[in-house]
């Protein structure tokens, strides 16, 4: 068994950590720590019994994952005093968002940027707000901040300057030239309140981009975290919600994005063992490719394919953009190498 | 990989994998008299790696990663591999390890008690520490010094000592060339050659010692001692930490109780021994 497949067997707990030898923990952790998730793996397996070196390590991970959050919830806070004033709400996405709502996912989860979604309405008077309030540029380049501002669903990204983390403001999930064209405004509106004040996306929405940010846009690096986020939320949303698929559905099909919610949900039923409701519980051949981009990883947590990776990668930004774009952006990017 | 080693310096174990079998060798070689427990598995991966296939034969270079990757890291030429070795082994370190607030300083043991020296590359504190290891004190380490967060003691981490430029001569002219690493000569760090630890200071990698005094060191200059107030000592030590950020409130502790409990002194010294008289004489002071 690879150090990938044995990573993944124990997030699913189709293995038993008893059945591992010591030495095989440097591959899983290996893998883990490639993939952003080995604070994760360390919750996962908290409790149980484990090579002392390893169960060292996990409590270390343990230990760090829970400062990083506060400090990613006192980076939200941050957001939130700037633009308070000027009478902006924002909504949390991804990590900070999950770790705001006290979601099994948060446990261990890696948080990095602060993301935030505002109406796009809202957006230049936040760029505003957060420039006084101490973030500033990270790109210099005049066409990256034109190409941001032109065609993306975010600001160019901003850091401040004291605390040196960064900030993604969103006014929509995915960019504005990508083939679809998410429901913003529905977005923004149907946010819920979590248990720490803070405005999250609904259930439904939130595995919607969950979705969308692993499948339809990005590359799937990172891929096996963002599909454990999708377990584990459908997983609980549905334990307390039973009509949760249905909505989800409703939801993926208002956002245009039934396809990448339902190649979610069957990634995540084939590689962490979700139960998924029957209309859902189908087979698609092309799921093979991206189960095979999401297990790319050697027992050293090196990217084993570069063909598909780069297959991935190219599809990323085939769906980002029309053609003629794309190959107009692709010229610009080949000429200020 | 095609090639590896294992190698356990204080509570880290490493793994290193390379592409090429030369910078395993001489890891091997420099690490033989460290412990070696075949059964633990490792804290933190290194990997010294060509770019491109082809690359492994033609112009060989270095890459370095792991657990951790700088985006944009030069690589190195195959001739100096074992640096790449060893910028890899800090690298995982300085990004990866939680366990104990990481200063980046030098330290030394004598009698449980710890002596720390902090200062950038060039303020002399590898040399000052190499030296005094081949003296009457333990070595616990040239590049890092682990305070642990619950007892504030400091643990070792004895890597083969990195020495640089005029020191080499000056440790070489004292030590069995067996205890010395090939010369790198010409690296972006200057010429660097490695000094294994005596094997008492080995033996002892596990042995905490109590912080005693804390010192700044400078190369260069007047002789002088300056007393340090804890606000300084300090922000200096953030500075000099690689994850007291990370650590949050537990480093934070750990660090304002080091500078509360342990006195702190700026030396600045115009040679070897000048400086470790001043050590000996600030020491002295200390534990009266």
């Amino acid at each position: 068994m690879s150090a990938v497949e044995a990573f993944v067997d124990l997030l699913a707990a189709r293995l038993d950590p008893a059945a591992l030898a010591p030495r095989d923990w440097e591959g899983v952790t290996g893998v883990a720590r490639s993939e952003a998730m080995l604070a994760t793996l360390a919750h996962r397996l908290d409790g149980a019994v484990l090579p002392p070196a390893i169960a060292a390590l996990f409590a270390d991970q343990r230990a760090a994952a829970e400062v990083a959050q506060r400090q990613a919830l006192w980076e939200a806070e941050m957001a939130r005093r700037a633009l308070a004033p000027v009478g902006i709400e924002f909504v949390l996405l991804k990590g900070a968002a999950y770790a705001a709502a006290g979601m099994a996912c948060a446990a261990g989860r890696q948080i990095g940027d602060l993301d935030i979604l505002v109406l796009a309405a809202d957006i230049r008077r936040a760029e505003n707000a957060l420039l006084k309030a101490g973030w500033e540029w990270v790109k210099s380049d005049p066409y990256d901040d034109h190409y941001y501002r032109a065609h993306m669903h975010e600001l160019p990204p901003m850091i401040h300057k004291a605390r040196d983390r960064m900030i993604d403001v969103h006014h929509t999930i995915l960019p504005k030239t990508h083939r679809v064209t998410p429901d913003a405004l529905a977005l923004v509106s149907d946010a819920v309140t979590s248990v720490d004040g803070h405005a999250v996306l609904c259930p439904a929405d939130m595995a919607v981009h969950c979705a969308a940010h692993m499948l339809a846009d990005g590359d799937l690096q990172g891929g096996l975290r963002n599909l454990w986020d999708f377990h584990a939320m459908t997983r609980d949303f549905a334990a307390t919600d039973a009509g949760f698929w249905g909505r989800l559905d409703g939801r993926a099909a208002l956002h245009g994005l039934q396809a990448a919610v339902h190649r979610a949900a069957r990634l995540s039923r084939d590689l962490y063992g979700s139960q998924l409701p029957e209309a859902w519980d189908r087979s698609d051949p092309a799921d093979a490719w991206f189960r095979r981009r999401l297990m790319a990883r050697d027992d050293w947590g090196r990217v084993t394919q570069p063909l598909l990776e780069q297959a991935f990668y190219i599809r990323s930004h085939w769906l980002r953009m029309p053609p003629a774009m794309l190959a107009k952006h692709l010229w610009t990017k080949w000429r200020k190498r | 990989m095609r090639h590896s080693t294992r190698i356990a310096v204080g509570p880290v174990q490493f793994r290193i994998g390379s592409d090429w079998a030369a910078p395993v060798a001489a890891l091997e070689r420099l690490y033989a008299a460290y412990p070696r427990d075949d059964a633990r598995p490792a804290d933190a991966t290194v990997r010294l790696f060509a770019a491109r296939p082809w690359r492994r034969w033609l112009r060989p270079s270095v890459h370095i990663g792991g657990d951790f990757v700088v985006p944009g890291a030069l690589p190195l030429p195959l001739a100096m591999g074992l640096l790449a070795a060893e910028m890899g082994m800090n690298l995982q370190v300085a990004l990866g390890w939680r366990r104990h607030l990481l200063l980046h300083a030098s330290a030394v043991a004598r009698d449980g008690r710890a002596l720390i020296m902090s200062g950038e590359s060039g303020s002399g504190k590898s040399t000052l520490a190499a030296l005094l290891g081949e003296g009457d004190w333990r070595l616990m380490g040239d590049e890092f010094t682990l305070i642990d967060p619950q007892s504030g003691d400091a643990f070792a981490f004895p890597r083969a000592v990195s020495l640089k430029n005029s020191a080499i001569a000056e440790v070489a002219a004292r030590v069995d060339a067996a205890r010395l690493g090939p010369l790198l000569a010409a690296t972006p760090k200057g010429d660097v050659r490695h000094l294994i630890p005596r094997t008492d200071a080995i033996a002892a990698m596990h042995e905490s010692a109590r912080p005693a005094l804390l010192l700044f060191p400078r190369f260069g200059g007047a002789a002088s001692i300056e007393p340090m107030g804890e606000g300084e000592a300090f922000v200096r030590l953030t500075e000099a930490s690689t994850n007291y950020v990370a650590l949050g409130e537990a480093g934070f502790a750990a660090l304002t109780r080091l500078v509360r409990d342990t006195p702190a002194f700026g030396v600045t010294y115009a040679d070897s021994a000048e400086g470790i008289a001043l050590v000996e004489q600030l020491w002295a002071d200390v534990l009266k």
